[in-house]
């Protein structure tokens, strides 16, 4: 399994992203993972400025892979990029 | 109001519209029904769960349950971006299920 760095941008009720936790969970693979959603004032807006020099779109669940960014839960793409 | 009673509420007005409930009442409807009742809490409004809501209510009209993207969304891929309300065909298994890409154009996002 890949060493490289995982982080998640997620929301707390979003589906997609609780099922790409479940997934990574299930990969066995250590991750650092941030619900913008529970975040409040200057902290969240820092948390979405971050999530957009990923993902200009502020979209979620987005994941970062090493450099590899996948946005939305595609189980292949993050399947490949752990595997890289 | 649990999540089961909103299915109930809502189901019959949704489905006699062509809206279906996603068949996978345990992994996909029922959680995103509950998040839907934590945004109520939340923001006073069943905003999206799937999506970053501003808090600003007319901000986030368009996203409010179900959104202004819903019906494109559930014509062209058979279900919506969050997945809670798809097509027949769609429950089915008779179209292909893919992501379902963001439709809300960026500048609308208020963040």
């Amino acid at each position: 399994m890949s060493d490289k760095p995982v982080k998640l941008y997620a929301l707390s009720t979003c589906i997609h992203c609780r099922h790409t936790k479940d997934f990574l969970n299930e990969c066995g693979v250590a991750y650092d993972c941030v619900d913008v959603d529970t975040l409040q004032g200057e902290e969240r807006q820092a948390m979405i400025e971050e999530v957009k020099r990923f993902n200009p779109n502020c979209t979620f669940p987005t994941i970062l892979i090493g450099d590899k960014v996948i946005v939305g839960f595609r189980k292949d793409e993050i399947q490949e990029a752990l595997n890289q | 109001m649990t999540a089961a009673e909103l299915y109930e509420k809502l189901r019959p007005i949704q489905e006699a519209k062509g809206f279906y409930f996603n068949r996978d009442l345990e992994g996909m409807t029922l959680p995103l029904l509950e998040s839907l009742l934590i945004n109520k809490n939340r923001y006073g409004y069943m905003v999206c769960p799937c999506r970053l809501a501003s808090g600003d209510r007319e901000k986030d009209q368009d996203i409010i349950c179900p959104c202004a993207y819903r019906d494109p969304d559930v014509a062209e891929y058979g279900s919506c971006y969050c997945g809670l309300y798809v097509s027949q065909a769609w429950n089915e298994g008779k179209i292909p299920r893919v992501v379902v890409p963001e439709r809300r154009p960026p500048e609308k996002m208020f963040f």
